[in-house]
């Protein structure tokens, strides 16, 4: 059995097992499930907010737990931000916009990130990933009109012996193939 | 009880890791076999992932990659004795990929359980803090200088000496800060080393904080490696709980905490100034040096901003001294570079040697040529920032000095191949584009130069004016290398020019084959 239990939170996602896992092996990623994101509310965010201030440099984990909360960082969340870190919302937003992590508006019930960094270049990534696009009939970052899947470019996740490689809803799959992808986004979109 | 290894690596897990740990487990328990599955890191041989090894009494057997489908077969062909099967590599320490290799900051890794602080000790972890405790802080800085160790990350600037400054700057608070923002394609050491030997980073950093005498460290990982997240932040619960951070540093009266925080998608944040600006909750704008950061780095505070694999490397420097250390590699690049192969080979994966080994030798020797079987036509050496070398300067040494005179570098150590499918222009043109992408546009030559380097190519690829463009590409790289803040402008031109300068040809196709792509 693993020696040590993996639990607390990381990007503000329960990372404790609790069913399906008897023998405790897999200390597995598992899948970032953006359908459990709660509705935003102010208050709520005062919370998120006020747990993290006694860390130095609050900002990244803030936007972090934020993001995780409410699937987006919304333009109100920026703004009690601003006011708990004593910064204008210039200031705050362009903290915000000036990481790809966060966004604006929420993103598709499951996310599918393509890497498109040299290593999987050098297995075909980049046909790959402009035939899937030209299939779902999505852009770089958009969404199914269902609502369901979100397709981003990403560039290197540390996987490039098994070029070319994704991660789906935070869980890696390395050597792609346009079989692999079509069996990924059916079952998002299912 | 029989114990069998299946890697928690990132990799492996991309290959099915857990769904074959949790089938093994399902098998043995169905078979009524008593075994004990533990998730190591990864021994770096990822064509083989996932690679389970099973303990003997003839030492740990490998059978990989193994699928769930394989699982029922290897059951009945005894593997759990190291029985015969397809799949079967025999003594995983006796593989020639392990053979050839000199392990010093991946002696552990994929061997003991990460999380066990009782194996990291039983396989020499602990020594090396034990030695610098005892030895003072200022002959630890001097052991770690002596040993020629120099930044991993990319600039290759000795260790040592940056920790001297920080010590000698007189502050009120100091930092250590890691950079395991490895956003660079082709490389991996940093997640490998986070995911298969956590400890050694953190022994690493206990000791920094020591030697210049801080008792803060941050650990700035990139969001993109969920995994090394979660067993990075699992061993600092672990070395908490076992009195290796806290108050009272495993009872020597010294204080150090160390803090996990995830970076947001931003490549320009392995920068070390940008990093330090995300760390305090900013943009991740680069700042201008001077100050260093060893002077005025996290709040304005002397820091010692060092990658994974130098601080990892730190706990054997000090538990086997400062010669042992410099006694291997060449010229200056001393100590051991841990290669990581990727891209269109046959054997991906770590491989951590000497200094000095020839290019081609890692390509076509140990990586074994491309996966898609045909001929390989470059390497990029370094990165997106580094350039790409051809076949003809295979016989280049694999060291800093010799790899910066063929205006090439080796940066964090990934070598990405490619074989003679590739479209050189279009590969020099993604490299505009990813600097255009990750500009933090602080200053005008990256994050203007980028852009019109992407429209420059497009005209190029498009058979537009092709010399005079090509002459204003080679204009434009020039005002990027020499005009920009940092290595992200100063260093994009570089895969450009030497794209230009060994593919010459790919940049004058007829304009009609190129608009047919």
């Amino acid at each position: 059995m693993i020696k040590a239990s993996i639990s607390g939170t990381l990007f503000g996602i329960s990372t404790k097992r609790e069913t399906g896992d008897p023998w405790g092996i897999t200390l597995g990623l598992e899948r970032e499930e953006m359908a459990g994101a709660a509705p935003y509310s102010d208050e709520r965010a005062r919370e998120i907010i006020a747990a993290h201030m006694g860390l130095e440099g609050p900002a990244l984990p803030i936007l972090h737990a934020l993001q995780a909360e409410f699937g987006h960082v919304p333009e109100s969340a920026v703004k009690e931000m601003a006011e708990a870190l004593n910064v204008s919302r210039a200031e705050m937003h362009g903290v915000v916009t000036f990481y790809h992590d966060f966004h604006r508006e929420p993103h598709g019930r499951h996310t599918l990130k393509i890497c498109r960094a040299e290593s999987c270049q050098s297995m075909g990534a980049e046909k790959l990933a402009n035939d899937f696009l030209k299939k779902l009939k999505l852009e770089w970052g958009q969404t199914t009109p269902d609502g369901k899947l979100t397709v981003e470019a990403v560039y290197c996740l540390g996987l490039c012996a098994h070029s070319p490689s994704a991660l789906i809803d935070g869980e890696p799959v390395g050597c792609i193939d346009m079989h692999k992808l079509d069996e990924l986004a059916a079952e998002a979109r299912s | 009880m029989t114990k069998i290894y299946v890697p928690l690596d990132m990799a492996a897990v991309a290959m099915g890791a857990d769904r074959l740990a949790t089938a093994i487990a399902q098998e043995a328990a169905a078979r009524g076999e008593s075994v004990q599955i533990i998730r190591n890191g990864s021994r770096g041989m990822l064509w083989l992932e996932p690679l389970v090894e099973v303990e003997t009494s003839a030492g740990r057997i490998g059978y990989g990659p193994v699928s769930v489908k394989d699982v029922k077969a290897l059951f009945d062909a005894g593997f759990l004795k190291g029985g015969a099967h397809a799949l079967n590599i025999g003594k995983v320490d006796d593989h020639s990929w392990m053979k050839r290799q000199n392990r010093i900051t991946f002696a552990r890794c994929g061997i003991i359980d990460p999380l066990s602080i009782s194996e990291y000790e039983a396989h020499g972890g602990g020594a090396g803090l034990a030695r610098a405790l005892q030895i003072g802080p200022a002959a630890t800085i001097e052991e770690v200088t002596k040993s020629g160790l120099r930044g991993r990350g990319g600039a290759g600037f000795p260790t040592g000496i940056k920790w001297k400054t920080v010590a000698d700057a007189p502050a009120d608070r100091r930092y250590v800060v890691v950079n395991a923002d490895e956003g660079d394609s082709g490389t991996f050491a940093d997640r490998m080393i986070m995911e298969g030997d956590p400890l050694s980073l953190i022994e690493g950093m206990i000791i920094c904080g020591y030697a210049i005498n801080g008792s803060k460290g941050y650990v700035y990982l990139r969001s993109e490696y969920p995994q090394a997240a979660k067993v990075y932040q699992a061993a600092i619960d672990v070395a908490r709980k076992a009195g290796w951070l806290g108050d009272n540093v495993r009872g020597s009266g010294f204080k150090f905490d160390i803090e996990l925080r995830i970076g947001a998608g931003a490549y320009v944040c392995g920068e070390e100034t940008s990093l330090l600006e995300s760390l305090e909750g900013k943009r991740g704008i680069v700042r201008a040096k001077p100050p260093l950061p060893a002077h005025e780095g996290l709040f304005g505070k002397p820091t010692v901003v060092n990658n994974v694999l130098s601080m990892a490397t730190i706990p054997m420097i000090m538990e086997k001294g400062a010669q042992h250390y410099a006694d291997l590699g060449v010229g200056r690049s001393r100590g051991t570079m841990p290669l990581q192969i990727a891209g269109n080979v046959k054997y991906g994966g770590l491989f951590e040697t000497d200094f000095g080994i020839p290019l081609g030798e890692i390509i076509n020797d140990i990586a074994g040529g491309t996966r898609s079987g045909r001929p390989v036509r470059a390497v990029q050496c370094g990165g997106p920032l580094g350039a790409y070398v051809p076949v003809s300067l295979f016989d280049l040494p694999f060291d800093y000095e010799a790899f910066a005179a063929k205006d090439s570098l080796i940066g964090h150590g990934g070598l990405v191949v490619f074989d003679d499918t590739i479209d050189m222009s279009w590969m020099a043109r993604f490299g505009m584009e990813f600097c255009a992408i990750e500009s933090c546009g602080k200053c005008t030559p990256c994050r203007l130069g980028s852009t019109r380097g992407i429209e420059t190519i497009d005209k190029i690829r498009a058979g537009q004016d092709v010399e005079s463009n090509i002459d204003l590409l080679k204009d434009l790289c020039h005002t990027m290398k020499f005009g920009s803040l940092c290595a992200l402008g100063g260093f994009a031109p570089y895969p450009v020019e030497s794209a230009l300068r060994h593919f010459p040809e790919d940049f004058h196709k007829p304009a009609l084959e190129a608009a047919a792509e």
